[in-house]
């Protein structure tokens, strides 16, 4: 069995490698498709902090995907049409400064993650799963509704938003961008997990009832927990809809949210690099399957299940066993 | 009587048509292990949720410390100094016996919201962990994990977190059980000792540890508390004897 520490280095030298080869040689396209796994991967790894740490299977955190996407949207819409984005009680104009527009993002991740966090973690298993999803779909159809932005059609982002001393429509720009953002969560990640918090989180997702019986709330940590997820996960939808330049109701939908899950789950949930190993096999896939079938999501279905019934952890446990201890 | 630790008065909770406790007054003073016994589905367990707080009594109270905690949760009960271990182990099974025992220290110092520092690197907890495992004799476990650990080390490991918390009173829902001819000697010489830091709240079967450890026997038959009294009134009582004891003690 390979330690996972080498793995790790592996993955994040695949992640490094690609895309300078990629420039090297000239093909952008390439850069695009690794930007798109990275920022899967951030979105993937959000959602690892509450399904892997905190045990809470959230089928809606395409609702944090969206409300990132729809803050770069919303801001970068307001300020291409130079129009204010409310003039009561103090005037707020757009903004096509992406520090900004991640700052606004991760602020509104953060209470709705609060908001639905409280609600939905007054149940669990199977309800909680049911609430997380029906709160996804609730923004769903808000967003197919709001037609001030767009409505079904989404909003178009001409240009897309600037960030002070880098060009970024050059691919490897906003490349190097989206991957020092997905190191630096890792980073906190990992330390997130060895931390105080993270024991009592880990603790809180196997037996509640010890953690309350040393005086902790469970819930409280679990609440915690589900916010910094969202936050990471709407970190990756400003970013998402960056790439595109384009930000739809579909970033809302159900079918993201399982897609998220979905890298998770084939990484190795609660795995630091699962859901970057997850996110880079899934646009890998997408990308060579895609190309010789629209019915590609038939093989990464196959996939799924070779991995759920056969590698319990994923493939980073498949290819490194358990966790280690301590480490 | 200031000395009284832990009481309880009129403790009362039904199940539908079952009354799994019925008036039941006791309580637990300084320096003192009160042993609960009866026989399996007397309410023991029902009791000592009420007593921890997992379980509202339908009626009755419960003080601790001099204070009304009935209507307390088990949060607010644990940070006043109830330690409770589990009948059925409740661990992390996937973390180390060392993780496990930091939980409990994290729980005394009141502040899980520590996100970036490693927690095996913050000094003070890892010795207040470590020193709990010291105590039940599972130092050189440390590294391993809660789910590799033999039952009878688990009932240890349980009472090691309820060290970390330097309570002001232990429950303790057989911790004796499966733990082996010697295990169940170490653990009665220990909580012998234990005793004189926090009063002892015990339910157990091992008659006999219990008749070596208790100062007081309480003891319990279809949730209701048949008697209360020292080892050898409990022995000597024809009551008891009849109901529980059976005629060869």
């Amino acid at each position: 069995m390979m330690r996972e520490y080498y793995l790790n280095t592996i993955i994040l030298g695949i992640f490094i490698i690609i895309p300078i080869w990629a420039f090297i040689m000239d093909e952008p396209f390439t850069i695009t498709l690794m930007t798109r796994a990275a920022i899967f991967a951030l979105a993937a790894v959000g959602l690892n902090i509450a399904l892997g740490l905190g045990g809470l299977v959230s089928l809606g955190h395409a609702t944090f995907f969206g409300i990132g996407g729809y803050s770069m949207g919303i801001l970068a819409y307001h300020a291409q049409t130079f129009t204010p984005l409310m003039e009561w009680p103090i005037l707020v104009s757009g903004s096509k400064l992406m520090p900004l527009i991640w700052i606004n993002a991760v602020i509104m991740s953060a209470v709705a993650g609060l908001l639905i966090g409280i609600l939905s973690l007054r149940t669990s298993g199977v309800y909680f799963i049911m609430i997380t999803l029906a709160f996804g779909q609730m923004f769903f159809f808000f967003s197919i509704s709001w037609s001030a932005y767009g409505g079904e059609d989404g909003l178009s982002i001409y240009i897309r938003n600037s960030f002070p001393g880098l060009n970024t429509l050059v691919p490897i720009h906003y490349y190097t961008l989206c991957i020092t953002l997905l190191c630096a969560v890792l980073w906190i990640n990992s330390r997130l997990i060895k931390s105080p918090f993270g024991i009592a989180l880990n603790a809180a997702r196997q037996v509640p009832a010890r953690v309350e019986t040393v005086g902790l709330n469970p819930v409280r940590l679990k609440l915690a927990a589900f916010i910094m997820s969202g936050t990471v996960t709407g970190l990756a939808g400003a970013l998402f809809a960056d790439l595109n330049r384009f930000v739809s109701p579909t970033m809302f939908s159900w079918q993201t949210s399982g897609e998220i899950m979905v890298f998770v789950i084939i990484g190795g949930v609660g795995r630091l690099f699962g859901p970057v190993v997850g996110a880079l096999v899934f646009v890998a896939l997408e990308h060579w399957l895609g190309g010789l079938s629209d019915f590609w999501h038939i093989y990464l279905g196959l996939l799924l299940l070779g991995i759920v019934l056969f590698g319990r952890g994923g493939l980073i446990g498949m290819i490194c066993g358990e966790a280690r201890l301590h480490e | 009587m200031n000395n009284i630790v832990l009481s309880t008065k009129g403790l009362t909770k039904h199940f539908g048509a079952l009354s799994a406790s019925k008036n039941i007054t006791l309580d637990l003073r300084v320096g003192e292990i009160h042993a609960i016994i009866g026989p399996n589905g007397a309410g023991k367990s029902t009791f000592i949720s009420q007593v921890c707080g997992s379980i509202k009594p339908d009626n009755g109270t419960v003080h601790f410390l001099g204070r009304d905690v009935t209507q307390e949760t088990v949060r607010d009960r644990a940070q006043a100094g109830l330690a409770r271990s589990f009948q059925i182990s409740a661990l992390a099974m996937e973390d180390s016996v060392l993780q496990n025992a930091l939980l409990g220290a994290l729980g005394a110092s009141r502040n899980p919201w520590r996100f970036l520092s490693p927690a095996l690197g913050n000094k003070m907890l890892v010795e207040q962990a470590k020193h709990a495992l010291d105590r039940v004799g599972l130092s050189d476990h440390a590294n391993k994990r809660a789910s590799e650990l033999s039952h009878g080390q688990r009932r240890q490991l349980e009472v090691g977190i309820a060290l970390t918390l330097s309570p002001k009173a232990f429950v303790m829902d057989e911790p004796m059980a499966g733990l082996g001819f010697e295990g169940s000697m170490k653990m009665t010489s220990f909580l012998n000792r234990l005793r004189q830091e926090a009063p002892i709240l015990l339910v157990e079967h091992d008659m006999e540890a219990v008749f070596a450890l208790a100062d007081r026997i309480s003891v319990l038959v279809y949730g209701e508390v048949i008697a209360t009294g020292t080892v050898e009134e409990i022995r000597a009582d024809p009551y008891v004897r009849d109901a529980y004891l059976g005629e060869e003690l």
